[in-house]
């Protein structure tokens, strides 16, 4: 935990990474059952900067999103084979809590599930189930959390009204602002923004500029324009395997496989 | 557009609506049909009606007691169910009429029909008073005079007489209540001091004999005849209070001619049926209907009020609620979030549903062996042992009750939680545990208070079956006249291994258990009326409270 927290403060977008094997996924291969949704991956992922998986439906690109927080624990018959590092240490690693991962790691779901409680309590949901109470750090955590996610000065005024009554977009950046209030070192993206409209969306992007200086962003989209705007490097899953990777502007401009270059042009997917 | 083509074009399928709405209807017609027939009759119990005096010819049958005058309110009038065929009659001679005549000490009944064919008079006297009594039922009559304690006569036509009436019922209700005092809490005091000293006395003799123990037990002789001279003293005075009761007698004459000598301390109320305006009316209509929340039972529970009934049933709905919800919800929150999906749960699942469907008598049998034989009788002898073999966990009482019906509901809670539980988006799981929630504090933070409606829905189902049920109490704990209240202000105020009385027992009782049925008749009607009041009532409170959560925790759409 402290060898990952000890550099957060440097790191920007033109700088390359200083770790850019932060996330290691190594030979990594997972069933659902018999059938094998992902096929041998191997994949670094760079500290501090956003990572795009693109893919048409199907192609395993959320498996793999779903894996790195371990998420996919709680459905049944899974099995793995390979392994996943954050930081030099496996998830896998039967001695690490999930608990503890997953509070390391924050997601952001496809379909924003704010939880029926006020707009405060939902942004400091994870310092209460950490037993952190304290009103002053709370109210503190809550300003900075939606001020991240650009929404503070739509709700200041009705923190302590239902979460529920917000629009799709605010409930949307809620979630971002839930995930980031316990200062995670990685985000976790499953689609942000599909259920959104595109000022929605803008929005979103834009903060995911903003929050890529904090945290490491690994995002699932569909939207390839998206996936051009917002990320420092770019995944193209097919059927499950990784077909390429490489630096955004590399992977839409000059695609090294066929595979990719017909789909990042439209011609399938 | 021909006739052939809008019916080839009409969409297959619609005359279901028709169907379906038939069905609704129906029902809907039952329904209201069943509660209106329950309102009208139960609540026109209260409401005060004329006293007709009829006059028939002499020596035809109608005769009472040797006279053929009668009088009473008017019950039913229906058309002869027995028909001289040879004569054909109309009009009022086809008819008879059942009277509610009171009297029952001078008639031998209180209701009668009477054959209209041989009457000769119907009137509606002005001075004729109609008097609840404290026993046999109501009675009706014309007032002579009032025998006052000092000697003094006050006859009927003094202007003081109905207000002296008035005033003497008053302190006599008064009095009424301090003797009930006496009797039942200051003498029960005693009572109950008497039996400790009695069960201390005993474990000592237990313990064999010396002088030591001797000694001590001599001492409780003492305190024993200390405590016989106050129930001996109280007993005088509650003696010397009823004969106060008897001190003014009210002389009246029924219309068979018969004398009556009422003491004013047996008269609960009185009033003059015939010259009632409709405020008055109104006005006994409240006070019967108030009495009959507030009062016992009297009368073998055909008169009076049905207080300790109502309070029963609610108790006991509320025990039965606090023990099923947790234990209910417990069950479900194991079966659906934890327990590994398999043939075991599956198998569990049904055994569940099939409980649902047990005959209650049989849940009945099951409480009466296990909670009052076993766990009562195992209390017994733990903690009660002085005073056995007089049981005290170890009879029907309102918690084995409470329990009975607890696990008889269990299975609706646990069916209705498990629906809820399940209905919690995926997506609300998934972004808890993402937050590093662990499962219960998932459960506990999120899914709980989301599915927190669906529960009450179960909690509402299992509330009203628990309160109507009937036929399972009877083993476990109910009784026809419960002498005291399950909660009470004698310490500890909450006496749970108390029997109780209940709305839907007592209906059954009133119904088919009681010696005077035409009598019973219409506090059936009254107290099935109130039965499903509650039971609505009990609802309505939940259905409130989940609509307050159901909009707190609604799931959103985008």
């Amino acid at each position: 935990m402290n060898k990952m927290t000890k550099n957060t403060t440097n790191g920007t977008k033109e700088v390359a990474s200083e770790k850019p094997d932060y996330i290691k996924v190594d030979n990594f291969s997972f069933y659902y059952g018999s059938a094998k949704v992902l096929h041998s991956l191997n994949l670094d992922i760079p500290y501090k900067k956003v990572t795009a998986f693109i893919g048409p439906s199907g192609c395993g690109k959320s498996t793999l999103l779903r894996n790195l927080n371990r998420m996919n624990d709680l459905v049944d018959g899974i099995k793995h084979e390979g392994d996943i590092r954050v930081d030099g240490e496996s998830i896998y690693d039967p001695f690490l809590e999930v608990i503890s991962l997953r509070k390391r790691i924050g997601m952001v779901f496809q379909k924003s599930n704010p939880f029926p409680k006020t707009i405060y309590e939902n942004v400091v949901y994870s310092l209460r189930i950490a037993g952190r109470n304290s009103k002053s750090e709370l109210d503190t955590v809550v300003e900075k959390s939606l001020r991240g996610a650009a929404l503070w000065d739509e709700v200041k005024d009705r923190l302590h009204e239902s979460a529920l009554g917000m629009s799709g977009g605010q409930m949307q950046r809620l979630c971002i602002a839930r995930a980031i209030a316990n200062k995670p070192e990685i985000l976790l993206m499953d689609e942000p923004c599909s259920a959104l409209d595109p000022i929605a969306t803008a929005k979103v992007e834009e903060l995911i500029h903003e929050l890529k200086t904090e945290f490491t962003i690994v995002i699932v989209t569909h939207n390839m324009q998206q996936a051009a705007r917002v990320s420092d490097r770019t995944a193209f899953f097919y059927l499950g395997k990784l077909i390429e990777y490489d630096k955004t502007e590399q992977l839409f401009m000059s695609p090294k496989v066929k595979q990719t270059e017909d789909y990042v042009s439209g011609r399938f997917g | 557009m021909n006739k052939e083509s809008i019916k080839s074009d009409r969409p297959k399928g619609e005359v279901a609506v028709w169907f379906s709405s038939l069905g609704l209807s129906l029902s809907l017609i039952l329904i209201i049909g069943l509660v209106s027939m329950i309102f009208y009759n139960g609540i026109l119990v209260f409401w005060p009606d004329q006293v007709v005096m009829l006059e028939f010819q002499k020596g035809k049958g109608q005769d009472v007691k040797g006279s053929n005058f009668i009088a009473g309110e008017i019950t039913k009038q229906q058309s002869k169910i027995i028909k001289d065929l040879n004569v054909k009659l109309d009009g009022l001679a086809a008819q008879e009429w059942q009277l509610h005549v009171g009297n029952k000490d001078a008639y031998g009944f209180s209701y009668k029909f009477f054959d209209m064919q041989h009457l000769v008079k119907e009137s509606y006297p002005q001075d004729i008073i109609l008097a609840e009594r404290n026993e046999y039922g109501s009675a009706i009559f014309f007032a002579k005079y009032l025998q006052l304690k000092n000697g003094d006569k006050l006859n009927k036509d003094d202007p003081k007489f109905e207000t002296t009436l008035k005033e003497l019922t008053q302190e006599c209700k008064a009095r009424r209540k301090d003797i009930l005092q006496i009797e039942k809490f200051e003498i029960g005091k005693i009572n109950s001091k008497i039996e400790d000293i009695r069960l201390e006395v005993r474990a000592l003799q237990r313990k064999g004999s010396n002088p030591e123990i001797e000694a001590k037990i001599h001492s409780f002789d003492a305190e024993i005849k200390f405590l016989q001279k106050g129930y001996e003293d109280l007993a005088a005075k509650s003696r010397v209070l009823r004969e106060k009761q008897n001190e003014n007698t009210l002389h009246a004459e029924i219309v068979t001619g018969e004398p009556m000598i009422l003491p004013v301390g047996n008269i609960y109320s009185f009033y003059y049926p015939n010259r009632l305006s409709t405020v008055d009316k109104i006005s006994i209509f409240t006070k019967h209907f108030a009495e009959f929340f507030t009062e016992d039972p009297r009368e073998a529970n055909t008169e009076g009020g049905i207080f300790p009934a109502i309070f029963g049933t609610f108790v006991m709905t509320l025990l039965m609620s606090l023990a099923v919800t947790p234990f209910g919800v417990v069950a479900a929150i194991y079966l659906r979030e934890y327990a590994k999906q398999g043939f075991l749960v599956r198998a569990v699942r049904v055994a569940v549903n099939n409980l649902a469907g047990v005959p209650s008598i049989v849940f009945g049998i099951f409480g009466l062996g296990f909670f009052v034989y076993l766990v009562g009788g195992t209390l017994d002898e733990i903690f009660f042992s002085l005073s056995l073999p007089t049981p005290t966990f170890g009879t029907g009482g309102i918690i084995w009750a409470a329990l009975t019906l607890a696990l008889m509901t269990v299975p609706v809670v646990i069916v209705a939680t498990e629906e809820a539980l399940s209905a919690v988006s995926r997506g609300m799981r998934e972004g808890s545990l993402a937050c590093g929630a662990s499962k219960w504090q998932t459960i506990q933070n999120i899914i709980l208070p989301a599915s927190a409606p669906g529960i009450l829905t179960g909690l509402i189902l299992a509330m009203a079956r628990g309160a109507g049920e009937v036929a399972p109490l009877m083993l476990v704990g109910v009784v026809k006249l419960a002498p005291e209240l399950p909660i009470d202000g004698v310490a500890p105020f909450v006496h749970l291994e108390r029997k109780f009385m209940h709305l839907g027992f007592h209906i059954y009782d009133l119904g088919f258990q009681s010696p005077d049925s035409e009598a019973a008749i219409p506090m059936v009607f009254a107290t099935t009326f109130l039965l499903i009041m509650l039971v609505v009532a009990l609802n309505l409170g939940a259905i409130i409270i989940r609509n307050r959560l159901r909009k707190k925790y609604q799931a959103s759409t985008f």
